[in-house]
């Protein structure tokens, strides 16, 4: 019986299917003999696919369903294995070491461009750490973060061509200009939230970028700036090869940096003030946490390393323009949020990774590049909507005594 | 007479709605006060006033904490009527469903601690020590409030019950010297109302807090109560011990019905 009206509702979704893609997938005008091709062929392909696929889709949907109801019922911790890993200093302890290894060895076993796309890999994954301050733990919706790269990216631009300055003075000043643009954007929307805060934010981000493109006499236009300056190591000559090393350890220790600070920030009390105003804000405020203040704050933290990435970009491309800043970019870095995990740094870390590093190594996929990028996207949002990692629950260690006057916990 | 809030005339008017029609009502230090009336009498706006929530259109609200000055409050922001000591709970429960009970509790210290961003980060022996009073004093709570062995579990998914009492934890941990409770013994089984009973006795005896309590559950307010002040239709109809509530022929008529007897 049961088997039965899973077979119809197969049945009616693959006829579904045949119905909607019968004039792009079967028939074909061959404009130079002038006839209709008629590809009955394709019909039946995409029939028995999408029959056999809607199985598969439903058996996945409630198999997650079951799980659910299973955590729910009985507490049963659903568990990734990735987090077991974690949970595990003999088996983490030397995955670490060996990634230390690999990430230190990288620039010398592969070619610069190699290496150079890992350096870009690194950038968005600390994109993505700053991203993930305000849309993963203070719950702000932000589609126009690729403003405060740009905004980094241009200062850099500018002060190099301008006045000659090096990247290292720069790097300061392009955090300092993120915060401040942070805080320019949060100002106006501190009202807003969630569909209205993600509009303003992506019009923030447009507005931004429209500048760069008109204001000819201040940011060169579309044509952008040539010939920045690479990063300098104490006036020392070096070679494009050498350039791009330099460049990949600026990198990794920018990133270790920013996973040092976005760690410490989370875990303490401005952290778990963001975290509750995500939660609930009437409630959080209710408990004496100023809103503006931690909303400030959380757009500003967030903007500060997108500025610096920005710098960066601009010392590593050392040509810049409006077309790098578009809305595609604010969108990347939020996928990186969302498919990572919301609010977890390891999360973001792989997230990054596999968003920026696939594509590069999958060329042969180059086409449907955006095609299986929204496939993904959407199956994680279906089966996996916390991200591939969700955050480890903290357990604080306290050393109160327990009701009856005795040490209840170390 | 030493009330610690003290509210004289207050209307709160929503467009042409008013909600709350010169309401005065006092709390005085060390009591447990009940604040009673039909659905839509407008108890919650009153809380909602009182803590920031809204501003009220005409009136004044006053408070004098035990020890400190006393200044008036009207529409002062939320977040600063929680710093004053004024700490409350939801009516449709308002926690942290993704942060563990202790960290709920642990939102609670935030404005009684001090840390900024450079001290999160540098996390140097005076950030260090105040998380772990923050820690401690938390625990501390949740072993009063009888949520000790859940500290780890996340808000959301305990029993109705305990997070009623996890919010009242939360309210706590702002070292309040008013609580105000809406509706704490609603959805909970006649054992989880009675352990409520007996909690907030404890709560005003051992901490000295004075408590103003919304509540429909007429036992609880007829056993515990000090004072009881009815509203209907936003205005007080009637104040009072609760023999005197129990009596009074307006309230029977308006409210209370036959369950006076029961
Ligand atoms: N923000 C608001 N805007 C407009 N009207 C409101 C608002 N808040 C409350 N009201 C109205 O004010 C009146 C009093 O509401 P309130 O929530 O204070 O009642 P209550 O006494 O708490 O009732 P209950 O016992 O059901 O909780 C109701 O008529 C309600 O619709
Ligand atoms: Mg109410």
């Amino acid at each position: 019986m049961k088997a039965l009206s899973e077979f119809k509702k197969s049945l009616i979704i693959s006829l579904w299917f045949m119905l909607l893609t019968f004039p792009i997938m079967v028939i074909r005008v061959n404009t130079i003999e002038k006839v209709v091709e008629w590809r009955w062929r394709n019909m039946a392909f995409i029939g028995i696919g999408s029959f056999l696929l809607s199985f598969v889709w439903r058996y996945l949907l409630g198999r997650k369903e079951k799980g659910r109801k299973l955590a729910e019922a009985g507490r049963v911790e659903v568990r990734l294995f990735s987090q077991r890993l974690m949970d595990e200093p003999r088996i983490y302890r030397p995955a670490l070491a060996a990634v230390t290894l690999f990430a230190v060895a990288f620039p010398f076993l592969f070619s610069s461009y190699q290496t150079n796309i890992m350096t870009t890999a690194l950038m968005y994954v600390m994109l993505g750490l700053g991203l993930n301050i305000v849309v993963g733990l203070a719950g702000l919706l932000d589609l126009g973060y690729v403003a405060f790269y740009a905004v980094g990216a241009y200062s850099y631009a500018l002060l190099n061509y301008h006045f000659g300055l090096g990247f290292w003075a720069v790097l300061p000043v392009g955090a300092l200009l993120g915060v401040l643009f942070g805080i320019l954007l949060g100002f106006p929307v501190l009202r807003l939230r969630g569909d209205y805060l993600a509009i303003v934010t992506l019009g923030f981000g447009e507005i931004i970028r429209i500048i760069l493109e008109n204001w000819n006499e201040f940011s060169f236009g579309p044509s952008g700036i040539a010939n920045i300056s690479r990063p300098g190591l104490f006036g020392i000559q070096m070679s494009l090869n050498e350039a791009t090393i330099y460049l990949y350890f600026i990198m990794i220790a920018l990133c270790l940096f920013t996973i040092f600070v976005v760690n410490r920030l989370q875990d303490s009390r401005i952290g778990r003030a963001w975290i509750a105003l995500r939660e609930d804000e009437v409630a959080c405020q209710a408990m004496g946490i100023d809103k503006t203040k931690t909303k400030l704050t959380a757009f500003a933290l967030g903007a500060m390393w997108a500025g610096m990435v920005g710098v960066i970009f601009a010392a590593k491309t050392t040509f810049i323009n409006p077309a790098s800043f578009t809305f595609l970019e604010s969108a990347m870095i939020l996928s990186i949020v969302v498919l990572g995990g919301m609010g977890s740094i390891i999360g973001v870390i792989i997230g990054a990774f596999i968003l920026i590093l696939t594509p590069e190594y999958l060329r042969a996929f180059s086409n449907y590049r955006m095609l299986l990028f929204g496939m993904t996207m959407v199956l994680m949002m279906v089966f996996r909507p916390q991200g591939i990692v969700t955050n480890v629950r903290r357990i604080y260690k306290f050393r109160a005594r327990g009701r009856d006057g005795e040490p209840s916990q170390a | 007479m030493d009330s610690v809030l003290e509210v004289n005339g207050t209307t709160m008017d929503f467009g042409g709605l008013r909600a709350l029609h010169a309401v005065d009502l006092q709390v005085r230090q060390r009591e447990i006060a009940a604040l009673i009336g039909p659905n839509g009498a407008g108890k919650t706006t009153f809380f909602n006033c009182v803590t920031g929530i809204y501003e009220p259109t005409e009136g004044d609200i006053f408070i004098s904490p035990p020890g400190g000055k006393r200044r008036r409050i009207n529409g002062v922001k939320i977040n600063r009527a929680a710093e004053l000591g004024m700490a409350r709970t939801f009516q449709n429960i308002r926690l942290f469903p993704n942060m563990t009970v202790l960290e709920n509790v642990m939102i609670g210290r935030h404005c009684r601690a001090k840390a900024g961003v450079l001290g999160a980060i540098l996390r140097g022996g005076g950030t260090r020590r105040e998380e772990q009073e923050i820690v401690d004093r938390s625990y501390e709570i949740l072993v009063k409030i009888g949520l000790a062995d859940q500290v780890d579990e996340l808000a959301k998914n305990l029993p109705y019950g305990a997070q009623r009492r996890l919010e009242i934890a939360r309210a706590m941990a702002t070292e309040p010297f008013l609580l105000l409770l809406d509706e704490p013994a609603a959805g909970m089984n006649p054992r989880e109302t009675e352990a409520l009973e007996e909690l907030i006795v404890r709560i005003r005896d051992e901490e000295r807090i004075s408590i103003l309590m919304i509540e429909h559950d007429m036992k609880i307010v007829m056993s515990i109560s000090d004072r009881i002040f009815v509203l209907d239709y936003g205005e007080k109809i009637a104040e009072g011990t609760a023999s005197e509530i129990r009596e009074n022929p307006v309230v029977i008529k308006a409210y209370l019905g036959e369950d006076v007897n029961a």
